[in-house]
């Protein structure tokens, strides 16, 4: 009898959750092959879409292409960010400068102060990233929690000043006539024309395949996509591996995952360095698309815009990184129109998401089965009657039949079962 | 007042190297001194118990074991060196593991890994390795993998491996803690109130199962409330109060020494106070 009375509360509270994971769960069930294929379709998909420009998701007035790109920028830093927020635990607000300096180091080196080939300029970014997250990484992940948050803060505006002040990387006007990748124009391909409202195949616009020109941003699409699906393969397999659990066990608890065994520092660090490879990732193909950059792209406020990509996706969860980027990105472009009501709108979506989904729209699978766990729990703790705090209340004494609830748990627990 | 016995343990005929010795180890917060020239050894292959009153320095002594706290004075050995140069990581590397008092599992990591993440200790695997997939990370994820099973298996957490562990039971928690500091691999391990908030019967079967840790080769450093408990299950007893140790022998010794006695009831000495209600069952 007791039963009845305690699950319902619980089957009420947790329906919503579970509706909601069933297609994850669905989907882990399905064999691999047809994984596999899904993800394969779904990634082909993403490559044409901007040549199939489907009416509802395409952008009137801007190009859908550029939109695309931007887009898939946003995903990347998302990615990025959610190995140092996500995984590791690391409020790191001023991931933007590891944007900076990954899109300076390119216009540095192949257009303001050396002409080195574009290819070669690209790791030497990566590169140059990944220093400046150690360097940042070694004195300040000393600190924890808030003061990291405060630290890294401090880093992005630094490097957003050190732009500006700086003569040598071009202060306040920036660097101009970033060259492009090298181009490997082969064939044309049409889009489709949706004006008449059914598709047609428009010749007169084409996207040559593969030429980086100023006109067509779809060949950066690409290739930005392409680094978002490697950079995608290379989180799961990290993320899946001894690197992965130490960075786990260091957000949960740092002191017990170093009594453990783990060197929590050093994973601290590789967090931070990966992360600020792959900002450094975005930041040169930001670069490379803008063939100019300044100091202006480079504020706090996007460095917020990336957290918020994280957080309203789900910390944690590499596909809550990409849904949030994506959101963030996407929706102000797709609604140009209601341009002056896109704060109040992100602001109000950001505060509902705050009070019904706070783990974020995708939160890593485990936080919501933990979270139907507890509230299954807790609806079981509500009519099951502690015998210790009958003694101290002494109030609600009538809840005495639900007394042997907790027994045969009990009894199943013994060692050694 | 109280008398320290110094007793060999019960192999007087060899005496090999202690496992572990605190030697002379003296640990003061400001004025409070927490410990106070402590000294003693484990034995390779014994299970030694670490009793004393609330606030006695007990788990105080665990934190300096494990490098939570520098000595102020005095060092540790274990395994032959001095563990006063290595980092907390680096010990547990070496072969000290331990519970916590208070559970602290990684809780929204699952029973698996939260196992897993104790064998990782011994592992080497890197980011490179990792994103390759090279022969040595998937070597150590499998051997990782079996070890978490079988530790699982072994203190009775069955089937439940891919359920979180912030879910499990309350007893279930205590005992994944437990395979998560045997999956480092360790020489020595040290437990940490192990039977808190257990009825007696979980009490028995833990004893039982602690045993069985010492049958796999384990020396095994136990603290405990529960006198009686203690008394069945362990080789020798090293009491603390106050920071100092005040008896070190077996437990038939200890049980009789009349400063064991006066520490825990605490009567005839008006110093003591009496605030453990505890320490009334070792009589």
């Amino acid at each position: 009898m007791s039963e009845t009375t305690t699950t319902r509360p619980a089957a009420r509270m947790s329906w919503a959750s579970s509706l909601r994971s069933s297609l994850g769960s669905r989907l882990r069930r399905t064999p691999r092959w047809a994984q596999f294929l899904l993800m394969v379709a779904l990634a082909l998909f993403c490559y044409l879409l901007p040549l199939l420009e489907p009416p509802v998701i395409s952008t009137p007035g801007t190009d859908f292409g550029a939109v695309l790109f931007t887009v898939s920028i946003y995903v990347l830093v998302a990615v990025g960010l959610n190995i140092v927020v996500g995984y590791a635990g690391l409020l790191d607000l001023g991931y933007v400068g590891f944007y900076a300096i990954g899109a300076y180091t390119v216009g540095v080196l192949t257009s303001h102060h050396a002409t080195w080939p574009w290819l070669l300029s690209l790791p030497a970014a990566l590169v140059v990233t990944m220093i400046s997250g150690v360097l940042l990484g070694w004195p300040t992940l000393r600190v924890r929690g808030d003061y990291l948050a405060i630290v890294t803060l401090g880093f992005g505006e630094i490097v957003r000043l050190t732009l500006i002040n700086s003569e040598w990387l071009g202060d306040a006007r920036g660097i101009s006539s970033i060259p492009a990748p090298p181009s490997l124009p082969l064939f044309e391909i049409p889009h489709l024309d949706w004006s008449t409202g059914v598709p047609l195949v428009d010749f007169s616009d084409t996207t040559t395949f593969i030429e980086f020109g100023v006109t067509d941003p779809v060949p950066f699409y690409w290739l930005a996509l392409t680094l978002v699906i490697l950079v995608l393969l290379a989180d799961k397999r990290i993320k899946n591996s001894r690197v992965g659990r130490s960075w786990e066990a260091t957000r949960e608890d740092e002191d017990a995952a170093e009594l453990m065994g783990v060197p929590t520092f050093r994973f601290k660090l590789l967090a931070f360095a990966l992360g600020a490879f792959v900002g450094g990732i975005a930041g040169s193909m930001f670069a490379t698309r803008q063939t100019f950059i300044n100091p202006e792209s480079f504020t706090l406020l996007i460095s917020i815009l990336f957290l918020s990509a994280v957080v309203l996706g789900g910390q944690g969860n590499r596909w809550g990184a990409v849904i949030g980027a994506i959101v963030v990105a996407y929706l102000p472009e797709r609604f140009r129109g209601f341009e002056q009501w896109r704060v109040l709108v992100f602001g109000i979506a950001l505060m509902l998401l705050a009070i019904y989904r706070p783990q974020g729209l995708l939160p890593p699978r485990r936080t919501v089965r933990a979270q139907r766990m507890e509230e299954e729990s807790q609806a079981l703790e509500v009519g099951e009657a502690d015998p210790d705090a009958e003694l101290a209340t002494a109030g609600p004494v009538a809840r005495n039949p639900v007394d042997d609830a907790p027994v045969p748990p009990d009894e199943e627990r013994s060692p050694r079962g | 007042m109280a008398e320290v016995i110094q007793q060999p343990s019960m192999n007087p005929a060899s005496a090999p190297e202690p496992l572990l010795s605190m030697n002379d180890v003296t640990l003061r917060f400001g004025g409070v001194t927490a410990l106070d020239g402590v000294s003693f050894h484990i034995d390779r292959g014994e299970i030694l118990g670490l009793i004393g009153p609330n606030g006695a320095g007990k788990t105080t002594a665990f934190n300096v074991m494990t490098g939570i706290y520098r000595p102020t004075s005095g060092s540790v050995t274990f395994d032959g060196g001095s563990t006063a140069r290595l980092k907390r990581y680096q010990i547990a590397k070496r072969g000290i593991a331990r519970t916590f008092q208070n559970i602290r599992l990684f809780k929204a990591m699952t029973v698996l890994e939260n196992v897993m993440v104790g064998a990782d200790a011994q592992h080497r695997t890197g980011p490179i390795s990792a994103l390759l997939g090279l022969p040595l990370h998937r070597r150590e994820e499998a051997a990782g993998r079996e070890i978490a099973h079988d530790l699982l298996d072994f203190v009775g957490v069955r089937g439940r491996a891919d359920e979180l562990a912030g879910n499990l039971s309350y007893g279930d928690q205590r005992r994944l803690e437990i395979a998560r500091a045997m999956a480092t691999q360790p020489q020595l391990l040290c437990l940490d109130e192990p039977a808190a908030g257990f009825n007696p019967s979980e009490k028995q079967a833990l004893m039982e199962l602690i045993r069985s840790i010492r049958d796999r080769g384990l020396t095994v450093l136990l603290i405990e409330h529960d006198m009686r408990l203690v008394m069945g299950a362990v080789d020798r007893v090293v009491v603390l109060e106050f920071g100092r140790k005040i008896a070190d022998g077996t437990p038939s010794q200890v049980q009789n020494d009349p400063g064991v006695i006066a520490a825990y009831l605490g009567v005839d000495d008006d110093e003591i106070a009496d605030e453990d209600g505890e320490g009334s069952d070792a009589s």
